[in-house]
């Protein structure tokens, strides 16, 4: 039998510290969708996903109501749609997200992810037109997210593609200028992008992946803040061991609500993803993690090995609890969406190489930053392959969203409302990477032995 | 099927009364109740069987929430599943 102190506790993490399921992704393969005309190809993709994820927002509140957990989001990953598109006879394939856009709406998801291309080793004619097609597609659709991912540890880096990236994130924020750039937070420049990422923007459901799959993504940044309330001054071990517990806790909670998902949708479960995912609410963030760890703000030294004990530990809290762990699980540090990283950045205490630095050991990257609207595309390329060369290294996800805000300096703030939060403006080195990037090619892949 | 129904509130006469009404106005068999009261602070948690109840689990969250605000209480019904999944291995 339960007892009351057990039950009460779960009632608190529910209602003072933010414990949610942050998504219930359904992951959608759209292979069967390709089609020499785009027109049908277009019809196909609605049609399909109107139809596997006709059930997917009701079944979400059901489960978030009879088990009293509240479910924020309900989304859809489509297979990257350049593989999709290529067989389609056209120049653009704006229709294509247009077409993701509307069927996302009628089925009442908050987010479509997957007008994605995979060009790690090189960019197919599909590639090209799907990375010219980004500022338009992001800009006319609502909910449709992109990510493009430019290279891996097997691969190395696409440095075309880097430079192409750059130049595509600045169109992308002068056509959304009126939202402070608000496109660029539907892109993601990965390396090594997972398949099974329910998180958006970088979501899309790999070729790997079976025809439809349930992936859930749990959060908890607030429980873990307040786990570690209860052991202030205590060492390490201590506060290692009072993440595994919590997140053990969280996971065991995404694993049932993805369970119940799956079988009352008749779809194969997924993964959970046990990913710390902050919100701009107060006490739902991952930066007063590492200030409660004894840091005076989140930037200190130590910020780093703080953020690695807390992404090691919530991986392996989680991984017991799940029959199968996947996605990005770990620690998310998005700037514009966690009210302690924002009052960090603000204050000057969290700079960019600083997060830069915590990317290495975090799980996904540089996330939600704004910079200067002046910032020269190839300065956002080479904070793209920096960024790509910290992932492919290191065997690891790495992801970049970045937002040059148009007409905004170093001081100003970009407000993106909802759990996207408002990022301050964060200053970028003014010497020049042009030449840099200018020369193309590809980084090649590195070596995985003689490591030092 | 089994539930849990917890009840928060400042502390008055007659809220464990009136929860127990309404929950048997449904059918649903009270089979257990702890309940503390701290600093005028009204905790109640109650197991539950849902099998007789016509209303589903969902219909049931909702009814007891409104009758929660009415009288100034957080009242809530859940499925048992849950504390088990977070708290028992």
């Amino acid at each position: 039998m339960l007892n009351q102190h057990e039950i009460m506790q779960t009632i608190q993490m529910i209602d003072q510290q933010h414990l949610d399921v942050r998504t219930i992704t359904m992951g959608i393969s759209l292979l069967s969708c390709a089609h020499s005309s785009v027109e049908t190809a277009c019809t196909k993709i609605y049609d399909k996903i109107t139809r596997y994820a006709e059930r997917l927002v009701q079944t979400g509140e059901e489960i978030e109501k009879e088990f009293g957990i509240p479910i924020v989001n309900k989304r859809i990953s489509v297979t990257p749609i350049a593989l999709v598109a290529a067989a389609a006879e056209t120049d653009s394939y704006v229709p294509f997200a247009q077409a993701l856009d509307r069927a996302a709406k009628t089925t009442g998801v908050n987010f479509i992810g997957g007008f994605s291309a995979l060009v790690q080793k090189g960019m197919t004619d599909a590639d090209r037109i799907l990375i010219r097609s980004i500022p338009e597609a992001l800009s006319s659709t609502d909910i449709v997210c992109g990510s493009v991912n430019v290279g891996s540890t097997k691969a190395g880096i696409d440095m075309d593609a880097v430079a192409l990236m750059g130049r595509t994130i600045k169109d992308l924020a002068a056509r959304t200028a009126e939202q402070g750039g608000f496109g660029c937070a539907k892109l993601v420049v990965f390396c090594n992008a997972v398949e099974d990422n329910p998180f958006m923007a970088g979501a899309f459901h790999g070729v790997g992946e079976a025809e439809c799959v349930i992936n859930v993504g749990v959060s908890g940044p607030g429980v873990v803040y307040h786990a570690l309330q209860d052991v202030k001054g205590k060492p390490f071990d201590v506060v290692a061991e009072t993440i595994k517990k919590t997140a053990f806790r969280i996971t065991r909670m995404g694993q049932l609500v993805a369970q119940e998902a799956s079988r009352r949708l008749d779809t194969p479960f997924g993964i959970v993803d046990l990913s710390l995912a902050p919100t701009p609410a107060i006490g739902d963030s991952v930066a007063r993690i590492l200030e409660e760890m004894g840091l005076e703000v989140c930037g200190a030294h130590g910020t780093t090995a703080a953020l690695a004990l807390l992404n090691d530990a919530v991986k392996k809290g989680g991984v017991m609890a799940s029959s199968s762990v996947g996605g990005l699980s770990g620690a998310f540090i998005p700037v514009s969406e966690d009210e302690g990283m924002i009052a960090a950045a603000r204050s000057g205490a969290l700079t960019l190489d600083k997060l830069e630095a915590m990317t290495c050991v975090c799980s996904v990257g540089l996330d939600m930053i704004a910079v200067p609207g002046d910032t020269p595309a190839e300065t956002i390329s080479a904070i793209l392959a920096d960024e790509a060369a910290i992932g492919m290294v290191n065997s690891k996800t790495t992801a970049v969203r970045i937002i040059p805000a148009p007409g905004r300096a170093v001081g100003d703030t970009v407000e993106f409302g909802g759990l996207l939060g408002s990022a301050p403006v964060q200053p970028v080195h003014p010497f020049s990477s042009l030449d840099f990037i200018r020369r193309g090619g590809r980084i090649p892949a590195p070596m995985q032995s003689l490591k030092n | 099927m089994k539930a849990i129904v917890t009840v928060i509130g400042k502390d008055r006469v007659g809220i464990t009364a009136a929860v127990c009404s309404l929950l048997a106005q449904h059918n649903i068999n009270i089979l257990d109740i702890t309940q503390t009261v701290l600093q005028d602070f009204f905790t109640m948690v109650m197991l539950v069987d849902t099998t007789a109840c016509a209303e589903s689990i969902g219909t049931m969250a909702d009814i007891l929430e409104q009758a929660g605000k009415e009288q100034e209480l957080s009242i809530r019904i859940q499925r048992e599943d849950i504390f088990h999944a977070m708290h028992r291995i």
